[in-house]
């Protein structure tokens, strides 16, 4: 049954593809691009990959699809001209393709529980985690604290993202104050839309807390958790216009949410190594080196929602300032 | 399974060089940056895929005692990836708006044209 | 080691990342500049307190988060490792000690904050490619470093850059993923994703079809990112129109960078485990060296750009370190290490004094040089030093890598006369276009003498002047960068069954 629906979900994805590249509309690019990060997100569910479902439906299908339309709304909706070198380029990736297809037939059966992926390190993590940091979630403990590292260059390639942007459009406040006439009043004149949304933004940023803290036991985590935030936020300043969701969260208050999450992640590292340890090691933060890890990760998933949710929403606004 | 992993192989190659025929294809600067989001998210299901043991779980440990988990590795892997993917179209739609200021356009040829005269 | 000392490693990339996020919050003018300059200093700083110790003790490694090896990330600093910091650190210093003047000339002074901290994050990103030893490890490193650099490419005035940026953009995000997809197969097929462990366990590896792959894609994903021919085409324009003191110092380190990656991967997990790769690797990577340094110094020839002119022939030097390592033995990888390192003092000399020239002329191309060396003989002279090196004149640090170069060809015997024909004849096409830059600038008439006020500042004099003079001092007493090269290269040989 399983099987069934995994290949139906994969074949609608080749579908989705092959209709995105086709459509000579900007507009519905992105919104079908939308829609195959969702099927992609419940292809990860499928394959036990909750917590990547979870990130690739917040930011692939949510923020993915609010910074393109962000960004046709300031250039042009429809493609022009027709591609060029088209059979060349056909021939190409035709080709390149049966070779990958080619090497597909060597690997590893599909599920196997004996395939080399699964039995070095993996196993390790899975018997290491509740004697090391004894929490629930392994996928947190391995990205929160094993591979630290590299989450944390994760949240300078985000901060990075963010200040191109900024150095690229500006940010909103610099673009000086607008006249009263062009005042952005969102969608402050449909009623359905205030009310549903008024209602429903305290929720989504409440769920977005819940998946922050909640990352150790459950699918979450700092990532999705800034993602959500930042989400219920965009939706604010497109119910009630750029300037009153520019006066709850101001750009400069932005900026130092951008650069603060870093620094904070960055902190911890350098505790570790004051308190004897190696960078990024946790346990030396408490007495207990188990409720060290616990809070190291509890710091460091704080310090990337912070940046996660300053650096999407500096970028939705530098994009929604611009066109003016 | 045998079926269903082969075929989840042949998707990622599928759905990998679609995203770079609109690459490489395609004109608009947009479209490029859609393609190269297919592209990416190709790679994303390659991973995910290898990660899968039969008759496994989520790996988040309750209390169901004995039970078999599909590899957190990969998982970890690609949450990285996904982020720095969205970074990437982030800077790379900042970059598009910019020319569009600048030039007028965003087809590649016309960019071409009018920075030849 | 006691003390911060056993930290370095990770110090190496960590505080060029934090100043980073820290820089952005400065708004005082000038302050950004002065953090970052100090930044880039200290790493500078703890590069060479790294190489000494590489070159006392032997290799360094490091395990992030106390956890050990292949379970957790694990940091190792070598020969080669260390002569690449040393490249990329201090590429970094000089340009910023000397380009105060030519930044604030070209980027507002309301932005800078947002592009020092690209600079140090693409420092840092460099730093932390070079130190990893885990796969996975240099692929976010090489992000970060990649979005930072399109981030300095797109700072400057000329919006031919922003077209120039998003084809590099496209480009180099297409060689990550591919360097990604390639990772993803070794993992597959050995579960590991350290270096050591992994070259260790693709021993026992039954199937070659993915480890193949593997190779391919991790071999082409950054070959576009090294920018070796025919993967250069993002290279000469996103150099030229980018801010000049952001070329000097991507132009000296950042796609070496790249290939120090694939020496790594090349030599320490594919050679001695696919049967005939160093055939494989020479077969097709030395006729695609040899295009490169012929097709790279052929088209400079004829560019009437400077900056592109400059820009191509990096292309054709990078074709000079490829040729190298694509010969496989001590002598050749030797030469093409320690060109890595002259060519970044003989390059990032050559910018900093366009750069300078930048600041007087109208422009960079050759009609706005003309007689630029009566107006600025001091910088001029910097140039004729470096353009001398980049020839490969003896004296000069480029004559040791062409010198070392050609003793590894002429080691194939009669097959490796072709070789040493290409050198040869490419080397003079690098007098040629040097020698197009010298006579417009010293015999033609300028264009009209104009009242441009503009000095260049005396910290852009000297540091030039310094960088011209550490080409002829590398030249006469090249012992560092040969003594590092050598053992890398010994190193990376050692691998091999």
């Amino acid at each position: 049954m399983i099987v069934m629906f995994g290949i139906f979900l994969l074949t609608l994805l080749v579908i989705t593809a092959v209709a995105i590249v086709r459509t000579e509309n900007l507009f519905v690019a992105v919104m079908l691009m939308g829609i195959a990060s969702l099927l992609i997100a419940a292809n990860f569910f499928l394959l036990d990959a909750a917590d990547v479902a979870l990130t690739e439906a917040a930011i692939g299908a949510g923020i993915s699809t609010v910074l393109f339309l962000s960004a046709l709304a300031l250039t042009s909706e429809r493609e022009r001209t027709k591609s060029s070198r088209r059979l060349l380029s056909l021939a190409v990736v035709v080709a390149a393709t049966l070779v990958l297809i080619y090497a597909t037939f060597d690997k590893p059966r599909f599920g196997a529980a004996d395939a080399p992926v699964h039995t070095h390190v993996a196993p390790w993590y899975l018997e290491n985690t509740p004697k090391y940091i004894d929490i629930p979630n392994v996928v947190t403990a391995v990205l929160g604290s094993f591979r630290g590292y590299d989450t944390l260059g994760e949240v300078f390639v985000v901060f990075t993202a963010g200040i191109g942007v900024l150095f690229l459009l500006g940010s909103g406040a610099a673009a000086g104050a607008l006249p009263e006439e062009k005042v952005n009043e969102g969608l402050r004149h449909h009623l359905i839309p205030r009310v549903v949304g008024r209602v429903v933004i305290p929720f989504i940023l409440l769920f977005g807390l819940y998946v922050q803290f909640h990352g150790e036991y459950g699918p979450g985590g700092g990532f999705q958790a800034g993602a959500i935030v930042a989400a219920a936020i965009v939706l604010f300043a497109l119910l009630e216009g750029e300037q009153r969701a520019l006066a709850v969260l101001p750009q400069r208050v932005l900026l130092v949410l951008m650069a603060c999450g870093p620094l904070i992640y960055g902190a911890v590292g350098i505790a570790g190594i004051a308190l004897g340890g190696n960078f990024l090691d946790y346990s030396p933060l408490l007495s207990d080196p188990v409720k060290g890890q616990q809070l190291g990760i509890l710091i460091i998933e704080a310090g990337v929602g912070i940046t996660v949710t300053g650096v999407l929403l500096s970028i939705f606004h530098a994009f929604a300032a611009r066109g003016r | 399974m045998e079926i269903l992993g082969l075929y989840h192989y042949w998707v990622f190659a599928i759905l990998l060089m679609t995203g770079f025929y609109a690459v490489i294809a395609k004109l608009n600067l947009v479209k490029k940056l859609i393609g190269l989001s297919l592209f990416q998210a190709a790679v994303f299901l390659l991973y995910i895929t290898m990660g899968k043991v039969d008759g496994g779980t989520a790996p988040i440990f309750s209390d169901a005692a004995n039970a078999v988990f599909s590899n957190p590795l990969p998982q970890v892997l690609i949450l990285t990836a996904i982020v720095v993917g969205i970074s990437t179209t982030a800077l790379g739609l900042g970059i598009v708006v910019r020319i569009k200021e600048e030039y007028g356009s965003i087809e590649e040829d016309e960019i071409q044209e009018i920075d030849r005269r | 080691m006691n003390g911060l000392a056993q930290h370095l490693p990770a110090l190496q990339v960590v505080v060029p990342m934090l100043v980073a996020a820290f820089v952005v919050l400065l708004r005082p003018r000038g302050l950004a500049w002065a953090a970052c300059t100090v930044a880039s200093v200290l790493a500078f700083g703890i590069a060479v307190e790294l190489t000494q110790v590489v070159l006392g003790a032997g290799p360094v490694t490091y395990l992030m988060g106390s956890w050990p090896a292949p379970y957790g990330i694990e940091l190792r600093v070598d020969a080669l490792s260390a002569l690449l910091l040393l490249v990329v650190t201090g590429a970094s210093v000089f340009a910023l000690v000397s380009g105060r003047q030519s930044l604030d000339a070209q980027i507002e002074v309301e932005r800078q904050p947002y592009f020092f901290a690209a600079w140090l994050l693409a420092l840092a990103g460099l730093s932390g490619i070079v130190v990893a030893a885990d796969a996975f490890n240099i692929f976010v490193f090489m992000e970060i470093s990649s979005l930072a650099s399109y981030v300095l490419i797109a700072g400057g005035p000329d919006r031919r850059a922003l077209p120039s940026v998003f084809k590099y953009l496209i480009m180099g995000t297409i060689g990550a993923t591919f360097y990604l997809i390639g990772v993803g197969l070794i993992y597959m097929m050995t579960g590991t994703l350290n270096l050591a462990d992994m070259e260790f366990r693709i021993h026992a590896v039954a199937e070659q079809n993915p480890i193949l792959a593997a190779a391919g894609f991790i071999t082409v994903g950054l070959a576009l990112k090294a920018a070796i021919f025919p993967l250069h085409v993002w290279l000469p324009n996103a150099y030229t129109y980018a801010p000049h003191m952001a070329t000097a110092f991507l132009a000296a380190c950042s796609t070496k960078v790249s290939l120090y990656v694939l020496l790594r991967f090349d030599f320490f997990v594919f050679q001695e485990n696919l049967a005939g790769h160093a055939f494989q690797f020479a077969a097709y990577l030395m006729p695609l060296a040899l295009l490169g340094i012929l097709v790279g110094s052929a088209v400079a020839m004829f560019e009437k750009n400077v900056k592109r002119m400059l820009a191509f022939s990096s292309v054709a030097q990078i074709g000079y370190m490829m040729l190298g390592a694509s010969l496989v033995t001590v002598a050749g990888l030797t030469a093409g290490i320690v060109h890595i390192f002259n060519h970044a003092l003989a390059k990032g000399t050559l910018f900093l004094a366009v750069a300078a020239f930048a600041m007087v002329a109208a422009g960079v191309r050759l009609d706005d040089l003309r007689g630029i060396a009566r107006r600025m003989p001091w910088t001029f002279g910097a140039f004729i030093v470096a353009g001398l090196s980049l020839i490969g004149i003896p004296g000069t640090a480029g004559f040791v890598s062409k010198w070392y170069l050609i003793s590894a060809a002429m080691e194939l015997g009669p097959a490796g006369l072709p070789l040493v024909a290409v050198i040869l004849i490419s080397s003079l096409m690098a007098v040629v276009y040097i020698w197009r830059i010298v006579e417009v600038a010293c015999f033609a008439k300028a264009a009209d003498e104009g009242t441009s006020a503009v000095s260049v500042s005396p910290a852009l004099i000297t540091i030039m002047w310094f960088a011209a003079l550490a080409n002829i001092y590398f030249g006469l007493v090249p012992e560092l960068p040969l003594t590092l090269s050598g053992a890398a290269a010994a190193e990376l040989l050692d691998h091999l069954p």
